[in-house]
């Protein structure tokens, strides 16, 4: 609390008195409005100048205000830009809101202070409109290049039946194909460099090697990879538009999506944030079963990778035993949950149900059972002479560029910086586990791989200390807004009778306030940030995946090495494209 | 005199019909070895053990849309699947599967292997060239580079086996192995050769020119039906050659205690053959440049230093 005060006192006494306005929120993360001419220079001085500085650019993103209810203290806006800051020193974050005015307002782009910030303000220009002056490339990131109308705007329609059959005529398909044509020079690229023609080498969307449809324009010199444009959204499917939509506990199985590789580990930031904002505490037995539950998908996450990195290098067979050894993970989810990829089993209060009986012995008979497959993989993969060849050194970045990328988890983790929110901001009861967080040093396509390998052995240590330890007691909090409320109850008194028919029907109403929940997820760092006006639907859904920036950097990382290696490099990063594109 | 002519024959088809049916049935046996290596079943429906997959392929590869790409370069495109088929199943004309079971005894058969291997790569290159699709023209690009170089030391290697037997024809080769193979001798020979033997039949690791993580299908990319088939048996029949002439040329040819001649070629090439699809089953794949410096840098000197300690105890031991 100290800190919050100390940023926001340091930032008026800095910036003037009149120039920042304070605003609480329910996740006690230091929000302050400041006017829309001074955002660079504050942003700036965040960034530089304050001690203890605020390196990285979290997330980006903006709100469409102009329908919303219960703004109570908040400076008029129709359009608020967000900027959420993290800081590493402080372990503190900051939220800049810039309130805007107008149909189609802008403002001054930030591209210079973080480069990473060049995607979230396409992302942003093209959900609502909002201009960025300045910005080098300011086109359509998500949405096809053809598309009429900004998708996060209220008055954009969210259903396909309110917008009329879809169909692709000869013409219609044709100025879709003239629209995805690259031009070099929209990006500054030159076909040719003295007496060398570049050979422009479209890699995607439909290419083995990019795990799904990302689209990847190379600017080649021979091999040698001279520049480099990705184009993503082929994978978009409106999450947050349906967020706007689907009531707070119906939203759960869309989080499942997100990164698909996660399962739970997906719900978790969202019911985090949930929890938060309704202000429901969960009992001590539903948080380890959800700790145990997202380590389980972080495994099977890291095995999807370490599987499909292997095979992107070329060796065939470590996908066939990865993915064997994902489905015993699998065959035990279905047990508990249900559901095997998607299991969507987490509530807002706890989870869907109890463990089952024998849940235990599976558990175990799992621990006892992965790490020697996985000293089996050193040994086929990371021992490997040609493996190393092809990893070690290729695609590295420094910590520093880390930070200004916005790269978190594993790859952060691979430049040998020991941060992780479960041991940095203990949540869901991580602070009573034991165990270590795995770094390396060189920050290349090797090193990413051998922390993603060590997690899974500490995955593996928190499983059994779950195992273990697992509490007694309910698997869902009592509290009036868990969806749905305990059944046991529901037969028997008419009050939970009523509101679990309400909280079925309608859907629990979550009262009015903000909150954001990040995680360590399976990727890196998952956040949530929910806006909330008193309804049974969230006002906005903003979802920051770590794939997203991951993959923004791919071009700055890839420059000079050759084609190989960028299949190398995309394949070390570990990025699904669901998460980018959300 | 008719009685020889009739046994060529009978020798030339039936060389033409095994070879081919083992290209074939290697799809089978690969399928199935991989598989095994890989903890899953493989192809195991059609027929007893999945062995009529090979026909259910066929027929697919044969009735599927031979379409050639409008921008591509016809003739050769047509052209550049045949030649990989016609020259290794014309290098398969010199080799001695067992005493008298040959096409021809030519005295200059080994290097008629090579010129006819050397020929091959213009299959892989022009495909790529002529198919005027990027990742076709990056993989007829990297197979030129690739085969061209371990051609030299294919051929460098294979020259210490030249020097000990006194001759170039494979029948006197495995003749001179009486008393010992070739493979004690001539190990550094060995290893030189299956090594660029591995890189001549682009089979993973050196599967470059194809890489489908990198380059989709690389050279054969916009190839499909039969054209495509003609390929992919090609690069079986390359598999057979090179592991025939590895058990010619290092392991004794048809040499074998107890079981007749024919029996024996054909289980040292088999056994050769599951060491190819096991290295597919184990290894990554280098990249462009490390392959052609390991290329150069190892395998030449490792091939020419061969070459010299051979020359060197044959002139001391004066043979």
């Amino acid at each position: 609390m100290e800190n919050t005060l100390h940023i926001t006192e340091e930032l008026r006494t800095t910036f003037g008195e009149g120039t920042i306005i304070d605003q609480p929120t329910c996740d006690a993360i230091p929000t302050v409005w400041v006017p829309w001419n001074r955002v660079t220079e504050i942003l700036t001085y965040l960034k530089t100048k304050t001690d203890n500085p605020y390196r990285m650019l979290f997330d980006l993103t903006a709100i469409d205000e102009r329908v919303r209810s219960h703004r109570q203290g908040q400076p008029e806006s129709d359009f608020t830009v967000l900027y959420h800051l993290l800081s590493y020193d402080r372990n503190e974050d900051i939220r800049i809101k810039v309130a805007l005015r107008g149909e189609y307002p802008s403002l001054p782009s930030v591209t210079k202070i973080w480069p990473s910030a060049s995607w979230y303000e396409r992302e942003v220009w093209d959900m609502f409109g909002i201009t960025f002056d300045g910005h080098p490339h300011l086109t359509r990131i998500l949405m096809p290049p053809t598309w009429k109308g900004h998708p996060l705007r209220k008055e954009h329609p969210a259903r396909a039946t309110e917008m009329g059959p879809f169909q692709l005529p000869g013409e219609k398909e044709d100025v879709e194909q003239r629209a995805l044509q690259f031009r070099p020079e929209e990006w500054g690229m030159k076909r040719r460099h003295e007496d060398t023609d570049f050979l422009f080498l479209n890699l995607g969307p439909q290419h083995p090697g990019t795990h799904g449809l990302l689209r990847v324009i190379l600017e080649l010199d021979g091999e040698e990879i001279v520049d480099a444009v990705l184009d993503i959204g082929y994978h978009h499917r409106a999450a947050e538009k349906m967020g706007e939509r689907q009531s707070w506990h119906t939203f759960i199985p869309y989080t499942d999506r997100i990164d698909y590789m996660g399962g739970v580990m997906n719900n978790l930031p969202y019911v985090l944030a949930v929890e938060k904002l309704a202000g429901i505490e969960v009992p001590a037995r539903a948080k380890v079963i959800r700790v145990m539950m997202a380590e389980f998908f972080r495994i099977v996450s890291h095995l999807v990778w370490y599987g499909t990195f292997a095979q992107d290098v070329g060796a065939l067979s470590p996908v066939f035993y990865t993915f064997n050894d994902r489905e015993r993970i699998f065959s035990l989810m279905e047990a508990v949950c249900g559901g095997r990829m998607h299991p969507a089993w987490f509530r807002i209060g706890g989870v869907a149900q109890d463990l089952p009986r024998g849940w235990d012995k599976m558990v175990q008979d799992f621990l006892d059972y992965l790490p020697s497959r996985l000293k089996e993989y050193d040994k086929i993969v990371m021992q490997n002479r040609i493996f190393k060849a092809r990893t070690m050194g290729i695609g590295s970045y420094t910590l520093d560029e880390a930070m200004e990328w916005g790269v978190t988890g594993p790859g952060l983790r691979a430049c040998g910086f020991e941060w992780d929110f479960r041991k940095k901001r203990p949540y869901s009861g991580y602070d009573q586990f034991e165990f270590d967080i795995p770094a390396a040093q060189h920050g290349d396509c090797y090193d990413r791989g051998v922390v993603r390998i060590e997690e899974m052995r500490q995955s593996l240590r928190i499983i059994e200390q779950c195992l273990k330890n697992m509490p007694s007691g309910p698997y869902k909090s009592d509290h009036q807004l868990a969806t749905p409320p305990l059944k046991e109850r529901t037969m028997h008194d008419i009050e939970t009778l009523i509101t679990h028919f309400l909280n079925v029907s309608w859907g629990p109403v979550i009262p009015p306030g903000e909150a954001a929940f990040a995680i360590e997820a399976t990727k890196g760092n998952n956040g949530y940030y929910l806006v909330s006006d008193g309804s049974t639907v969230p006002y906005r859904v903003r979802i920051r995946t770590p794939s997203f920036p991951h993959l923004q950097m791919v071009p700055h990382i890839s420059r000079g090495f050759m084609v190989p290696d960028l299949l190398a490099i995309l394949g070390s990063i570990d990025y699904v494209l669901a998460d980018v594109d959300r | 005199m008719t009685n020889d002519i009739i046994w060529k024959l009978i020798i030339v088809f039936g060389v033409l019909f095994v070879t081919l049916n083992v290209a074939a049935g290697l799809i089978w046996l690969e399928r199935r070895l991989l598989a095994l290596w890989q903890d899953r079943y493989g192809p195991n429906r059609v027929g007893p053990f999945g062995l009529l997959q090979v026909l259910a392929d066929m027929v697919k590869v044969f009735t599927k849309e031979d379409w050639i790409p409008p921008f591509a370069d016809k003739p050769v495109f047509i052209i550049a699947p045949a030649i990989i088929v016609v020259t290794i199943i014309t290098a398969f004309a010199v080799i001695p599967f067992a005493p008298g079971v040959e096409i021809v005894d030519l005295n200059i058969g080994l290097l008629f292997f090579l010129a006819m291997s050397s020929l091959g790569v213009y299959s892989v290159a022009l495909g790529g060239w002529s198919s005027a699709s990027k990742y076709s023209l990056l993989g007829g690009l990297r197979a030129a580079a690739q085969m061209l170089s371990y051609e030299v030391f294919m051929g460098l290697s294979l020259m210490g086996v030249v020097m000990l037997a006194g001759s170039f024809n494979l029948t006197d080769i495995v003749n001179a192995q009486k008393g010992l193979w070739f493979c004690i001798p001539q190990f550094l020979g060995l290893v030189v050769f299956f090594i660029a033997g591995i890189a001549e039949t682009h089979r993973l690791p050196f599967d470059l020119p194809e890489a489908e993580s990198e380059l989709v299908a690389g050279f054969h990319s916009e190839y499909s039906g039969m054209k495509f088939g003609m390929f992919f048996v090609g690069e079986y029949l390359g598999i057979t050659l090179v592991s025939a002439l590895i058990v010619t040329l290092f392991f004794g040819g048809w040499m074998g205690p107890a079981l007749p001649p024919i029996v024996w070629f054909t289980i040292k090439t088999f056994f050769f053959i599951g060491l190819f699809i096991l290295l597919r089953a184990s290894l990554p794949r280098p990249r462009y440049d490390q392959l052609m410096s390991y290329g150069w840098k190892v395998m030449l000197p490792l091939a020419l230093l061969n070459l010299l300690v051979t020359g060197g105890i044959i002139l001391a031991t004066g043979r």
